[in-house]
């Protein structure tokens, strides 16, 4: 049987080390084959570039080649997938090459895509790649005081993200002692400060005692560079000496180029993750067009039982297991508390008041992600 | 006649529906419609209370089997 997975982040990576564990005979004999097509021969922790944009780690502490991830057995492919043949069971590469398979796995993820918001991209900073995190962080740095601006575009990548940096930066300028020269402003597109009620009904009330303002039902529909002025789809305007923004994200071009789904997003079903029509073809991570949340976890979690399905149709020759929308999401409250929600399709989040050990694991998971991309965590 | 897409946000938390028909606006052309399937009866007002701040159209609300499905139309 061939299996190929597309796409080296930290969906088809962790299903890559899950699979060769739970195959390691049938990889060895050669009954089966497994073959990753990745863009990069580095692979970056994502989760990571919220702390370089606010200083607290660099930008090499985010990466590891590729390859050192992988379990033997994986013939990983540093040249991406152009073509789509799912009628052929195959997919060519920017190279030219042809890869046939038996179970195809997508997992190409998501893109920021400022510049879908007139303004946004030449106006705002944001942490989404390397470069622009490193941008912000050296803004950041230069900013004696003003207005800041949180604004963001839907859907986007780390829901819990919006929540963090405006908590990181409170804490950030209050270290450098100039927190009563900045003025920080929140804006979040539905009608509480988060999607998670429960999430909100903690949130509001720490922004209001750390004096950070808040307007909701903001979603942007345009930025003013010249004025300085953000405005919204509902017809509001904030002023800012200093925008930043979660941009709204797509899928990647490759999936909308060849008509695998609107916006770049796989449609998929909630349980088997298969693609829709599609029994031989999983997509997991961002590139689903799933409602929940664009994470690293939510990846993982679906990676695990991708990877016990795929042995079980080696095995057993049928699928054994459904995914349940199991989500685990850390959230900074700042420089040195955290807490978590964790949620599935049936059961939703019922987060505590973060605490210093919430935080310190969340430090500790920056270096494990590591053993988890791996495939031992 | 207008095209519908549907949105099945049941057992969403988050994102959460209404943010996916936020983000499912995006995919569809002016005049046409949405429908929007959700589990959390907090849909019943929070999607047509934006949907009125956002100028677009709420077409309806209705229950079936504990599943809320909200019809909006695109105005701009």
């Amino acid at each position: 049987m061939k299996i190929l997975i597309v796409g080296g982040g930290m969906g088809g990576t962790i299903l890559a080390n899950n699979l060769a564990r739970r195959l390691t005979t049938e990889l060895r004999s050669g009954k089966v084959r497994m073959t990753m097509l990745t863009a990069s021969d580095r692979h970056m922790y994502q989760p990571g570039l919220l702390y370089l944009a606010i200083g607290r780690m660099t930008p090499e502490e985010l990466y590891r080649d590729q390859a050192s991830l992988l379990e033997p057995g994986i013939d990983l492919h540093v040249d991406p997938a152009e073509e789509f043949r799912l009628d052929k069971n195959e997919v060519k590469t920017k190279s030219g090459k042809v890869h046939g398979y038996d179970v195809l796995a997508i997992a190409t993820g998501a893109r920021p895509t400022p510049e879908e918001i007139p303004g946004l991209a030449e106006n705002s900073e944001q942490f989404y790649t390397e470069e622009t995190a490193v941008r912000m962080f050296k803004r950041l740095q230069a900013f004696q005081g003003g207005k800041i601006v949180v604004a963001m575009g839907v859907p986007h990548k780390c829901p819990m993200a919006p929540l963090e940096i405006i908590f990181m930066m409170h804490d950030y300028f209050r270290d450098r002692g100039i927190l009563d020269k900045v003025k920080l402003h929140y804006t979040y597109p539905i009608g509480r400060v988060h999607t998670l009620e429960n999430v909100a009904k903690w949130a509001a009330p720490e922004m209001d005692r750390l004096g950070i303002t808040y307007e909701t039902m903001f979603n942007v529909k345009e930025v003013d560079g010249a004025k300085k002025v953000v405005r919204s789809e509902e017809g509001s305007e904030t002023d800012y000496d200093l925008l930043v923004s979660i941009p709204a994200h797509r899928g990647m071009e490759v999936i909308e180029k060849n008509n695998l789904g609107q916006r770049g997003w796989i449609p998929t079903h909630r349980h088997t993750l298969n693609m829709e029509g599609r029994s031989n073809v999983f997509v997991l991570g961002d590139t689903t067009n799933l409602p929940i949340s664009k994470a690293g976890s939510t990846a993982h979690f679906e990676a695990e039982v991708i990877g016990e399905n795929i042995a079980a149709l080696v095995r057993l020759g049928a699928p054994v297991r459904e995914y349940d929308g199991k989500v685990f999401c850390f959230i900074e409250a700042g420089k040195d508390r955290a807490t978590y929600a964790m949620f599935d399709y049936q059961n939703p989040p019922q987060p505590r008041a973060p605490t210093r050990a919430v935080h310190w694991f969340k430090v500790a998971y920056n270096k494990l992600y590591w053993a988890s991309a791996r495939g031992l965590l | 006649m207008a095209n519908r897409k549907t949105i099945d946000a049941r057992g969403s938390f988050c994102p959460g529906p209404l943010m996916e028909l936020i983000a499912g606006m995006k995919m569809i052309a002016i005049g046409d419609e949405i429908e929007i399937l959700s589990s959390d009866k907090g849909s019943a007002n929070e999607i047509p209370e934006w949907l009125r701040k956002a100028k677009h159209e709420h077409l309806g609300t209705e229950e079936k089997d504990g599943v809320w499905h909200v019809l909006a139309r695109k105005t701009h």
